[in-house]
């Protein structure tokens, strides 16, 4: 039992950085555009946390900053597909290239500097007697129950509202959307930025509350990891959680087998999470062969109102 | 669909405009090489005149703010510009791939002397160096060499030794951590002189491994360090390049070195102590010989004796009598008095691997591919 509460802390705080890198990523296909460029702006997310934090030591100012920042960049992106109609698995790739070049050049002058402090905890004394529950949940940082809580309200929004509607619409057939007088481009555009605001939340969340210094690269592939998770979730945003966890537990487990001192070797260890993610794919393909793959249907295409096709 | 087809074409060439600018900001951030003359001969075999002005240049694998491996590499740079009075060239975050081999050969084109600071580059440093027989290179690490190419490295197992003794003296629940990068001989043998370290003050602790298979990923390396923390390890060593482990270990409470510099800024409560290297002397030495005329390219190895190996400053919670002992063992080394790998040493199994009153050369110990007793982990073969 005590090496499942250590294996389930370890997972929820290595995966609540995936969690909302997918969260956004998510946000962002359902309205039609695709999403490459977690891995940069997560980068950019870490080093403006980084270095408000060490200017400001205000932890609310760090994160209007990434979001500040997460905005800007989602804008560039948006106006790249949208109004630019640019091919949007590019624009991706450059908004990727982009942000890990310029987080490298703003952050030289914090780089390895630590951060003095850390995301504040939010201390649930009443569940601290509870067997395993209040282990696990009794002394979490504000930004994973934020995150639990953004998992409830996206899909409630996506789901169970009529802005949801108006999202998939977009995502799935814009120019049904637009007869209908939702302002499919707004909307784009304003999913976009959100999307991108919380996946610059993502790299905030890895500097502030796991890795507390900022090295040039420190994401190391993970903004890459979250694309693949958008897929596996089958861009639902309850299955976002299972998976971000699920990769969280991979992440770490490689280390546990290595400590109960299997002869397994370490770098077979290392390849488990892509190895489970290419079977899981399967098994999830296998089953769902005759349903749709939950991809919204127009994601990638630009919108070009009166435009057939 | 023609428009698509024309977006997938601009899109193409921003990326590329993109890549093109970012390797040009993120590359040659080092001075630009016109700062060096031009006008010299670039010509000076072992036994030849010396150059007066020799142009040097630096490839680093990383950034200087790594806080590890390339900042103490480029402190050994401006150590050896002050010493020398001359100013080198640098190039920053190459990779070990071909994009190393064209830096190489850019560079080989107007400097006298390059030392390539990373075991990766080691072919691309040798080809480079066979098509400019009139250019020095020195890389670090490696084994291959060539008329105009050495090697240095150093008995950084010296380091390892002594961090052991600390962190033997400092466990309480009696398992140390080790969070390892790559099964390589390097860490194999920094691993065992560890361990031996370990058990020359303290018998009862064993040194746990892990392998993270990275030399850099934050994250990762936290992971490592955690999954020992949950073990009940109390003390951590990490040799990786990031402070990932040290900050994990201050949060629970428990005490870690890492490797390569100094890492007490990062937890100064938590750190321990860690070895390091300091190359500033090496680069004055071999500059030097190539304005003399003495250059060769003889393997170097070095040590605490001339100062290339070092320990950090232990750090702040270590009691005096564990830093007077550290530091006693210390002098043991620089005298030159002491070998790590003297036996008798028993393998993991416990079969004899170095007979009583024996030692291990330098080879054997370069590419040594076992465990001492009492590490517990296995390296995959």
């Amino acid at each position: 039992m005590e090496w499942f509460i250590q294996l389930a802390v370890a997972a929820i705080a290595s995966g609540t950085p995936l969690l909302f890198a997918t969260l956004g990523g998510i946000l962002n296909e359902r309205s039609g555009i695709i999403q490459l460029g977690a891995e940069g702006i997560m980068l950019m997310g870490a080093v403006t946390a980084c270095m408000t934090y060490l200017h400001t030591g205000s932890f609310i100012a760090s994160l209007l900053a990434v979001a500040g920042v997460g905005a800007a960049l989602g804008l560039l992106h948006a106006f790249m597909c949208v109004t630019l109609r640019t091919n949007q698995v590019v624009s991706g790739l450059a908004m990727t290239l982009f942000g890990s070049g310029l987080s490298a050049y703003l952050g030289k002058s914090v780089a390895g500097t630590p951060i003095p402090g850390s995301v504040p905890k939010l201390d649930l004394p009443f569940l601290e007697p509870l067997p395993v529950i209040g282990d696990i949940f009794a002394r979490l940082d504000v930004l994973t129950w934020f995150s639990f809580a953004l998992v409830i309200v996206l899909h409630l929004l996506i789901h169970r509202t009529s802005w949801g509607l108006h999202l998939r619409a977009i995502g799935d057939n814009p120019a049904t959307a637009d007869v209908m007088g939702i302002r499919v481009q707004l909307l784009k555009y304003g999913y976009t930025v959100a999307g991108s605001m919380l996946i610059g939340l993502a790299g905030a969340d890895l500097l502030l509350a796991y890795s507390p210094t900022w090295i040039e690269g420190m994401t190391a592939g993970r903004g890459w990891i979250a694309v693949a998770l958008i897929i596996f979730a089958r861009w639902n945003p309850l299955r976002a959680l299972f998976c971000a966890y699920f990769f969280g537990v991979m992440d770490t487990i490689g280390f546990k087998i290595q400590l109960i001192g299997s002869s397994i070797p370490s770098y077979f260890l290392k390849m488990i999470p892509y190895v489970v993610t290419i079977l899981v794919l399967m098994y999830l393909g296998w089953r769902n062969r005759n349903k749709p793959t939950g991809a919204p249907e127009a994601l990638g295409i630009p919108y070009i109102r009166e435009q057939r096709f | 669909m023609k428009r698509m087809k024309r977006s997938w074409t601009l899109g193409i060439v921003l990326v590329f405009a993109w890549a093109a600018v970012l390797s040009a900001c993120g590359g040659n951030n080092g001075k630009p090489s016109a700062s060096a003359p031009a006008s010299e001969s670039p010509s000076a075999s072992a036994g030849a005149p010396g150059i007066a002005k020799p142009r040097v240049a630096f490839v680093y694998i990383g950034p200087p703010g790594d806080g590890g491996w390339t900042y103490q590499h480029d402190e050994g740079r401006k150590y050896m510009e002050k010493e020398l009075g001359i100013q080198a060239d640098t190039v920053e975050n190459v990779p070990e791939s071909a994009d190393a081999e064209r830096v190489i050969g850019e560079l080989a084109q107007n400097h006298d002397i390059i030392f390539t600071t990373s075991f990766g580059y080691m072919d691309q440093t040798l080809n480079v160096a066979k098509k400019f027989p009139n250019v020095k290179f020195e890389h670090v690490a490696g084994y291959k060499t060539n008329d105009n190419m050495a090697t240095y490295f150093g008995k950084n197992w010296e380091a390892s030794y002594l961090s052991g003794i600390a962190a033997g003296k400092m466990t309480k629940k009696n398992l140390i951590g080790y969070v390892a990068a790559f099964p390589i001989p390097e860490l194999i043998y920094n691993i065992n002189a560890f361990a031996l370290g370990v058990q020359s003050v303290n018998k009862d602790a064993k040194v746990s491994v892990v392998w993270s298979n990275t030399w850099f990923d934050p994250t990762a390396e936290r992971n490592a360090a955690v999954s020992l923390l949950d073990k009940g390890a109390d003390v951590l060593l990490a040799y990786q390049d990031s402070p990932a482990s040290l900050q994990a270990a201050a949060e629970r409470g428990a005490m870690a070195g890492g490797n390569d510099s100094d890492m007490t800024r990062y937890a100064p409560e938590a750190y321990l102590t860690n070895p390091v290297w300091n190359w500033g002397p090496y680069y004055v030495k071999k500059v030097k010989a190539l304005m003399e005329g003495t250059w060769t390219n003889e393997p170097y190895l070095g040590s605490f004796q001339d100062g290339m190996v070092d320990i950090a400053p232990l750090g702040p919670s270590v009691p005096d009598d564990v830093k007077q002992l550290v530091n006693e063992t210390k002098e043991k080394f620089v005298r030159g008095e002491l070998n790590v790998f003297t036996g008798p040493i028993l393998d993991q199994s416990g079969a004899e691997k170095v007979a009583a009153g024996q030692a291990l050369t330098d080879a054997e110990i370069l590419e040594m591919n076992w465990f001492v007793k009492g590490v517990e982990g296995t390296i995959p073969q």
